[in-house]
């Protein structure tokens, strides 16, 4: 599928860029980190999936691989522009009115903590219409609700293409809710990124 | 699938909070106001209200509020979570511990207990159990009964396993509990010198002096403002050298504190008072 116009609009106004994903997400989130230039002139977070007391080397190869500022996020820390924050394994990260993070070690959502749906949900009450929010590959349906009171709220919603995903579940839930104003494949998600 | 009419608008968070502290006497002004919203659509969403029934209700019904409070204040908590925390602690603060002859201990928003009692696991591992004292303080007094019982589930406890053995720790956590059944029970001599009561950080002030503080995960919930009251409070009830935990991804933001203390380990967010 070719970008229209109203699709890239759209990004080029966008102040926030959301990004989650669960299984076979990695790839996609590293290629979309490596791409992104110093300047981009958004604030970017990261919820992925993953297991708490598991020292991935996820934040390092983000950071060593990133043009952009590369930040776990810190209780409070305020959402500055050029930089990519990571929502921290085992708490849920929420987002303040007046622009900063507060974490939250509340249940876990869909036995996941980070949970994308919190983030999401957040996001769109603060950031309203002006996040851009992708949901990558997953084995479970956490971030469809989340990415449908985005949509809701006016923001640009993405879904991988299923068929261009590790695990189809994620992307798919989100679809099922018409959660997504886009399904594109990672091709067409780097390219509009780069717009 | 969440229903729209079920959910609270951030100014009807504004007045539960203002209602609450009208009848109750509990202050969540200085609550993060992005959880308390999440909380409270929770508990709108768990017992069906609609916003002016979660005020009659809360107005009306003494036991609802208890509820409420259970659920607005988060109590997850884990036994040794954290466990890179844990074992620093044992390397950097163990041994000042252990050069007292006494040590108290004050576990701040200890909720079910599981920290306080992590805590005296160490203790006793460092053969400190008698020379020590551990005072948990919580606003809630249902966790604080869990807290004085000492006995959790045996799914949860082989949830905290793991952290046990990434810790490093000698032996396995279900050698500090009687199994019954389906549940653990934190054995009687770990459970002497603990003390649980209750404390509000928003309004209660010093109530004696310790050699350590450990309050993790519980700065997460409070505005900048409350942090820095709390932090005064910290200072003042600290021995003179004594340390402060933190949780993992919380700071100490203001430039006046942060003379306050010296970092002692960045990562783990253990500090220690200087000056005095």
């Amino acid at each position: 599928m070719a970008l229209d116009d109203n699709i890239i609009q759209r990004w080029r106004n966008t102040e926030l860029l959301l990004l989650g994903g669960s299984a076979g997400s990695f790839k996609p989130i590293y290629q979309c980190v490596k791409l992104f230039p110093k300047n981009l002139n958004k604030t970017v977070i990261i919820i992925i999936h993953r297991k708490k007391n598991f020292f991935s080397e996820i934040e390092k190869l983000f950071a060593d691989n990133s043009r952009m500022l590369m930040r776990e996020v810190t209780d409070k820390d305020v959402l500055n522009k050029n930089t990519i924050y990571i929502a921290p394994a085992n708490y849920h990260t929420l987002i303040e009115k007046d622009k900063s993070f507060s974490l939250d070690v509340s249940e876990a959502v869909w036995y996941s903590k980070p949970s994308i749906d919190v983030t999401f949900e957040s996001a769109s009450e603060i950031y309203k219409n002006r996040c851009t929010a992708v949901l990558f590959s997953g084995a479970n349906a956490d971030g469809a609700e989340g990415l449908l009171k985005l949509r809701k709220n006016g923001s640009l919603t993405i879904a991988q293409d299923p068929d261009d995903a590790e695990m189809k579940e994620m992307p798919q839930a989100a679809i099922n809710k018409n959660a997504a104003e886009y399904i594109l494949n990672t091709k067409d998600i780097f390219e509009l990124f780069q717009k | 699938m969440h229903d729209t009419a079920e959910t609270i608008t951030a100014p009807q968070v504004t007045e539960v909070i203002d209602l609450v502290k009208q009848i109750y006497g509990f202050d969540f002004g200085s609550y993060t106001k992005a959880s308390l919203k999440r909380r409270m659509t929770r508990i709108m969403q768990l017992k069906k209200l609609q916003f002016y029934d979660l005020k009659h209700t809360l107005v009306n019904d003494n036991g609802f509020f208890q509820q409420f409070l259970e659920e607005i204040t988060v109590n997850v908590t884990e036994m040794f979570r954290d466990p890179t925390f844990y074992s620093s602690f044992n390397k950097q603060v163990i041994p000042y511990l252990a050069s007292y002859q006494h040590a108290k201990i004050w576990c701040a928003g200890c909720s079910s207990g599981e920290e306080a009692y992590s805590l005296a696991i160490l203790l006793q591992q460092a053969g400190l159990r008698k020379k020590s004292f551990i005072y948990g303080t919580d606003i809630n007094t249902e966790c604080l009964k869990e807290a004085r019982k000492g006995i959790y589930s045996l799914r949860k406890i082989k949830s905290y396993a793991e952290n046990y053995q990434l810790a490093g720790l000698e032996g396995s956590i279900t050698d500090h509990f009687t199994i019954l059944y389906d549940a653990a029970s934190i054995h009687s001599e770990l459970k002497q010198n603990t003390l649980f009561s209750v404390h509000n950080l928003v309004s209660d002030n010093v109530f004696n002096e310790f050699q350590l503080i450990t309050c993790r995960n519980v700065f997460i919930y409070f505005e900048i403002a409350l942090q820095e009251r709390i932090l005064d409070l910290f200072y003042k009830s600290l021995a003179p050298l004594g340390f402060l935990c933190l949780g993992a991804k919380e700071t100490i933001r203001s430039d006046n504190f942060r003379k306050k203390f010296k970092v002692i380990n960045q990562k783990e967010n253990i500090y220690q008072k200087i000056g005095s």
